[in-house]
């Protein structure tokens, strides 16, 4: 391998691990959420609780809809090992889409809740879950927006050193929000559900 | 959590519908604790430099010094509730936490002895640095020890919220992080300035602090332990405590005449930093950041020369080798104020939060996001010091010297 | 760079989630279902950390994995921690069930502090 292309590599890695670092903090972020929430499971206060509220079929929609977006950026990085202009670009539009689609359904229940007069001020088992879900769906939108704007960069200036950097960044990003949502899914919904 | 109960009115820490405060003083805590653990380990890494320096020593009992800082990390979060034992939880949690925060207390013993040992048939210069570390030896394992008294649950149900435990807090913060910092600074000021500190006046603030620091905290562990409560304004007469508040206030006083010295110390040592002016390495040290000449170079070191022990610089100077006079080119960040501008905006997003200028702090986030966006789609980061100039830089910095 | 291991993990993935799912809405009453959805759970997170975040594959000083590993014991930490005394303050602290500790602080605000 060239000088330059080591070169590259390392930096790349170097640059890796540290974002690394700042995923697990966010982890713990998120580990401070969760600990509230099991908290304040059922601190209802004469309002609905999980069951009375959650729609289960939407949920595994969302589920789904996550995943594949975190395979289709899995997808997005091999076409970007492999210098693939196309596959790059449908792979990357379809994470972004997936995304998008995963946002709005979250949107809407959000939207719906509030609408009945469950929002997050009705009582703290609602405050928890509106900011536990709500602040990984921040977290999507923000991904949504690095995504968008690294997908202009790449139709402008084409595959580049730096460019395949930031994707790498991305990917871990993207699919370590869908390690989130496996968890958000399983103690959030289905565990209400359960007991 | 806290802020959405203040802005929009969630139900994390409110008293009713649903809400529980505890669970904002567990949450307070469990990072609390961690944090004060975040302010002595720095505390700690300076005092091993000090010591080893002044002893002419290399640190004894490196590998186990890490093993210790490893297990105070992971240890300090495991002990957060003794700061609420009184908090009304059962006592077998009480127990736990308890238990853990005296095992916390062994891996920092080590670290005590291990810096002793170092002093151990050393050759010990007395300069201030290690004056201040002589003063925190000795406050910060009483202060210590007092803290381990107070992990025992049925004492600390005694001296909750007492003045023994504000003695506690201030001795390890003052013994330990404040005196690491002074420590510090009249350390490494040499080697960023080019000029050491006035060395009579930084031993007359040294004495101040500590005899002050005695005086001023001593009396209040006495106090403490015989019922007197903290965040109180006044205290009865009746109670014949005043005498003991008085030595505290002749302490603070002392104290006062530190700072006094301190400040004199800095102004006179600008004053005369001809008269006071040193070379790259005026103790002697051990370390690599004494290679580099006084002024500093940008780039911090010319040459990156193959280290083969912990006290490299110490090394190089026994073995007489000199510097490898072989300079490459440098690559070095560009300069940028996008730090300074990102600082800015998101001081003002806090700033307007806190004060509910909600029009201030959707602009100043806006902003914040475009900078951002700014700083990730630059180019052109970096600029390269070619080997000529760096050996122009080399040659003026040091003279003749290789 | 292969994309079949990214087709694998999304395709276990999957399953695990499914199986969950299942577990969740149509055997709710089960003895074992809580344990065995936090078991899948942590299954899809070895699967999702394998798969597609490449964990295990790094040489040399292990950082990502160490950083991983003290996250997650510092995570358990907190989480079993804080549901640990939370749990033991609210069993001890008169038995109120948040309805019930309403009620009662209403009932108090009346009478007057």
């Amino acid at each position: 391998m060239s000088e330059a292309a080591t070169e590259q590599k390392q930096l790349l890695k170097r640059t890796s691990i540290g974002f690394w670092l700042y995923l697990m903090t966010d982890c713990l972020l998120f580990a401070s959420l969760f600990a509230t929430y099991v908290v304040m499971r059922d601190a209802t206060a004469g309002g609905p609780s999980g069951i009375d509220i959650f729609e289960m079929p939407l949920v595994l929609a969302e589920t789904i809809i996550l995943l594949t977006s975190s395979l289709a950026c899995g997808l997005a990085l091999v076409a970007l090992a492999t210098k693939n202009m196309r596959q790059l670009l449908v792979t990357l539009s379809l994470t972004f889409m997936l995304g998008a689609a995963f946002l709005v359904i979250e949107i809407s229940e959000f939207a719906k809740l509030i609408g009945e007069g469950y929002g997050p001020q009705a009582s703290g088992f609602l405050s928890a879950f509106f900011t536990l879900v709500g602040t990984h769906g921040a977290h999507v939108f923000i991904g949504l927006l690095w995504l968008a704007i690294l997908f202009a960069t790449f139709i402008r200036r084409g595959i580049t050193d730096k460019l395949t950097r930031q994707l790498t960044l991305f990917g871990l990003f993207w699919h370590f929000l869908d390690l989130i949502w496996i968890f958000v899914f399983t103690v959030v919904y289905l565990m209400e559900v359960v007991t | 959590m806290l802020t959405l109960d203040r802005t929009i009115g969630t139900h994390f820490f409110t008293s009713d519908m649903g809400g529980n405060p505890m669970m904002y003083v567990n949450l307070i805590w469990a990072w609390g604790h961690p944090e004060v653990y975040i302010l002595i380990l720095p505390a700690f890494g300076v005092f091993s430099e000090v010591v080893s320096t002044f002893s002419r020593k290399r640190l004894f009992g490196y590998t186990s010094m890490v093993i210790a800082i490893m297990a105070i990390t992971l240890l300090s979060f495991t002990v957060w509730l003794h700061h609420f034992f009184t908090m009304g939880a059962g006592a077998n949690v009480n127990a736990f936490f308890g238990i853990m925060t005296m095992i916390i207390a062994v891996p920092t013993g080590v670290k005590v002895f291990n810096w002793l040992f170092t002093m151990f048939r050393g050759r010990i210069s007395f300069k201030t640095p290690m004056l201040w570390f002589m003063g925190f030896i000795t406050t910060f394992t009483i202060g210590g020890v007092t803290g381990v008294l107070m992990a025992v649950p049925g004492i600390d149900f005694q001296v909750h919220n007492s003045l023994f435990l504000v003695a506690h807090f201030h001795n390890m913060i003052i013994g330990g992080v404040l005196f690491g910092a002074f420590a510090a600074l009249a350390y490494w000021w040499p080697k960023f300035t080019g000029f050491r500190l006035h060395e009579g006046l930084g031993i007359a603030a040294f004495w101040s602090w500590l005899v002050g620091f005695i005086l001023a905290f001593g009396p209040l562990y006495i106090l403490g332990l015989m019922g007197a409560v903290r965040r109180l304004d006044s205290y009865d007469a009746s109670l014949g405590w005043q005498g003991l508040f008085i030595v505290a206030g002749v302490g603070v006083a002392i104290i006062l005449l530190g700072v006094f010295f301190q400040v004199l110390q800095l102004a006179y040592s600008i004053w005369k930093r001809k008269e006071l002016a040193v070379g790259p390495d005026p103790w002697d040290a051990r370390t690599l950041e004494w290679a580099i000449s006084t002024p500093i170079a940008e780039y911090n070191f010319a040459t990156l020369d193959e280290v083969h022990e912990r006290d490299a610089f110490w090394a190089f100077k026994q073995s007489g080798k000199h510097r490898s006079a072989a300079y490459h080119d440098i690559t070095m960040p560009k300069n940028s104020g996008f730090g300074v501008l990102i600082a800015g905006a998101a001081f003002l997003v806090g700033f307007a939060v806190i004060w509910h200028v909600w029009w201030l702090a959707v602009i100043a986030f806006v902003v914040l996001i475009v900078l951002i966006i700014c700083v990730g789609m630059r180019e052109d980061i970096e600029r390269t010091i070619p080997a000529e100039r760096v050996a122009t830089i080399e040659n003026k910095l040091w003279g003749h010297r290789s | 760079m292969s994309p079949v291991r990214y087709i694998i993990g999304f395709c276990l993935s999957l399953a695990l989630t499914i199986v969950a799912y299942v577990i969740a809405v149509y055997y709710p009453e089960h003895q074992w279902a809580l344990a065995l959805l936090g078991l899948l759970a942590v299954t899809q997170l070895a699967v999702q950390l394998t798969y597609f975040l490449h964990l295990g594959e790094e040489v040399g000083p292990r950082l990502k994995q160490l950083s991983f590993l003290f996250m997650a014991a510092i995570l358990m930490i907190i989480i079993i921690g804080s549901v640990w005394i939370m749990s033991n303050l609210n069993e001890r602290m008169m038995h109120f069930t948040p309805d019930e500790k309403t009620n009662y602080m209403l009932k108090e605000y009346d009478k007057g502090f």
